[in-house]
């Protein structure tokens, strides 16, 4: 299979800090992968290079057939074609969820008012909140502004889509809902990248497991092999106190 | 004694048997009070005035002023009334007021985006400019620009002359007065002009929203403002000619005659307040960008904006509710220091009417109390219309 995400020796470094180290990670079409590990361990990092809300300084990073550099108009191409979630939602507080969901189809991908809000509504009933549409984030619970901020990156029609913590920032009782959105999403064919800490939405969803340490990738297998047989000590000591 | 102490006691009980007069006979009992001292205060001076011989009321404002002001936008000599002198003194003050707030505004988020930029050079100027003039005093400031800067300039003979039109020396700056013919038909072709402009925009964003076509509203906007008033002025024979200021010497004093003459006291302190408060309104840009979550802009980016879409749409809508209110208060606070005028003569309302207008009339109590409402009109006003703009910004929570 034709992979969608290739990433060759990247490396990065925060000021002094090696955050990511010689890098080597690909994601086929239609693939679902959970990356895990520590805090610190550079799981977000890695996955903000994807979309370059992160600048890597060595090695190459290609999507969908686009490198990743300097160049502005390939990262605008990709970004169009890679949404996010992220952790702290990140929804626009002075616009409604509508809007929130309109906003770039209008002004990156120049569609008609009435075509976008019609295909923004669909997205929001599929994450079922298309009766809060005209309300603004701040009147939302948490797991309903994970779930509009799902639908605003799904509105721009995208071919991966990476969550970075989607639910560390809910309430215990909202975390389900959201990832049922998520797996609703995995089922219909998306091509996913997870950093999350949800074991049980890797076992039910991921076709493979990454897990990751000091900004090294440890050990990288099928989810069922992960489980069941992990062979680094870290990797069983990560497990046993997550699970 | 146990007759009181019964009494007291048959009080209280009232009281907290009836808990609304509990809460209202304190404040009843204050507003009484007040009255009184108020009272008492103002029948002691109008007795006062009267053993004195002085004269209260208003009519004054009609009589002649018979004194001069140096600096006027409307027709003024010492013939005319106090009243109008208060208008001039009036004009003045929120003449300066208004170009300090436009320049102070200009100034101020300039130096406010310059301060955040990753260029160091840039970054540290912007932080030299905003520590340096924030911390010293405006008088001082008014002085220095007064004293140290206009008074070097030369004198009438050996003007600074600057591109051939505009003359500085140390009576002011002169720059060349505007004779029109047909000036009417040019001010229609503007007004029609910039209401073609709105008709225009509003339609753009309609095309958008119907056809996802994006004109480039901005250009075009510039384009037609350029256009129709050029077309107007061909058609309907409008022209603009210069009455240049020309040096004549009349008994040895050579000056600067005809043209238009900025008197350096309104330099002087339009300079000092527009700087002084543009540090402060820097601040509150700075504050308001840097008060954007970092999220904000990653989440733009990453469904496609491009930066200058992202600063547009995310980032200033939201900036602006929290430079708004504090730099409301920057506004009234210019307003208000402009009466510093009176340190170098600038002739505002306080200098005009709260100075010459009272020492001549002695009306202190009248003229001190149309001052102080004139400040507070000016000052709600300027209330009513940012308070007005935040809501326009503001944000729909919880």
């Amino acid at each position: 299979m034709e992979n969608i995400i290739q990433l060759r020796s990247v490396n990065k470094w925060f000021g002094e800090f090696h955050v990511l180290k010689d890098i080597n990670f690909s994601v086929s079409e239609k693939e679902k992968v959970v990356i895990c590990g520590p805090s610190g361990s550079g799981k977000s990092t890695l996955i903000r290079c994807i979309n370059r809300l992160e600048e890597h300084q060595k090695g190459s990073i290609i999507v969908d057939g686009m490198t990743l550099d300097e160049n502005t108009k390939n990262i605008s191409a990709i970004r169009s074609e890679v949404g996010m979630v992220f952790q702290q939602f990140n929804l626009f507080p002075h616009l409604s969820i509508l809007e929130n969901c309109t906003l770039a189809q209008i002004w990156v991908k120049k569609k008609t008012k009435n075509e976008s809000e019609k295909l923004a509504m669909d997205y929001l009933r599929k994450v079922q909140i298309d009766d809060q549409a005209l309300k603004f984030p701040g009147q939302l619970s948490g797991g309903q502004q994970q779930r509009a901020a799902i639908a605003r990156a799904l509105c721009m029609e995208p071919k991966i889509m990476l969550f970075d913590e989607p639910t560390s920032a809910l309430d215990p009782e909202m975390i389900k809902e959201v990832l049922d959105v998520m797996v609703d999403l995995a089922k219909g064919g998306m091509t996913m990248c997870v950093v999350t800490h949800e074991m049980g939405f890797a076992k039910e969803v991921a076709d493979r497991v990454v897990f990751m340490d000091e900004g090294n990738i440890v050990e990288e297998k099928k989810t069922s092999d992960f489980f069941e047989n992990p062979e680094n000590e870290r990797t069983k000591l990560f497990l046993s106190q997550i699970l | 004694m146990s007759f009181l102490q019964n009494k007291i006691e048959k009080f209280d009980q009232y009281l907290s048997d009836h808990p609304k007069v509990k809460f209202f006979l304190p404040q009843a009992l204050l507003v009484v009070f007040l009255f009184i001292i108020i009272g008492y205060l103002s029948f002691n001076a109008s007795s006062n005035l009267a053993a004195r011989g002085i004269d209260t009321g208003f009519s004054f404002l009609n009589k002649k002023a018979s004194f001069d002001i140096q600096f006027s936008m409307i027709e003024f000599d010492s013939s005319m009334t106090y009243g109008r002198a208060y208008l001039v003194g009036l004009l003045n003050t929120i003449l300066v007021s208004v170009i300090g707030i436009i320049f102070a505004t200009i100034i101020g988020f300039f130096f406010g985006i310059l301060r955040l930029s990753t260029n160091p050079l840039a970054s540290g100027l912007a932080t030299c400019y905003i520590e340096t003039l924030r911390n010293i005093s405006l008088l001082l400031q008014i002085f220095f620009w007064y004293f140290a800067v206009l008074r070097l300039l030369p004198s009438a003979e050996n003007s600074l002359v600057l591109f051939n039109f505009v003359y500085a020396n140390i009576k002011g700056i002169y720059i060349p007065r505007f004779v029109w013919t047909n000036l009417s038909f040019f001010i229609y072709g503007i007004i029609f002009t910039i209401f073609f402009i709105i008709i225009f925009n509003k339609y753009a964003s309609i095309l958008r929203e119907k056809t996802g076509k994006h004109l480039p509203k901005f250009l075009i906007s510039i384009g037609l403002l350029i256009i129709i008033p050029s077309f107007v002025v061909l058609t309907f024979g409008v022209s603009l000619e210069f009455s240049h200021p020309k040096l004549e010497v009349n008994m040895g004093i050579s000056n600067y005659i005809g043209g238009v003459s900025i008197i350096p006291e309104l330099i002087a302190l339009a300079f000092a307040l527009s700087l002084y408060t543009s540090t402060f309104i820097a601040e509150n840009v700075r504050a308001g960008i840097l008060g954007i979550d970092k999220g904000q802009k990653e989440a733009a980016a990453s469904i496609g904006l491009t930066k200058t879409q992202i600063l547009k749409l995310i980032v200033i809508p939201q900036a602006l509710r929290i430079i708004i209110p504090p730099t409301t208060n920057q506004y009234l606070n210019l307003t208000k220091n402009s009466s510093l005028a009176a340190a170098i003569a600038y002739p505002d309302i306080v200098l005009v009417f709260a100075g010459t207008a009272l020492m001549q009339t002695g009306r202190a109590i009248e003229i001190v109390t149309i001052t102080m409402l004139t400040y507070l009109t000016l000052s709600i006003l300027i209330s009513i219309f940012m308070n007005w703009y935040n809501k326009k910004v503001a944000l729909t929570e919880k």
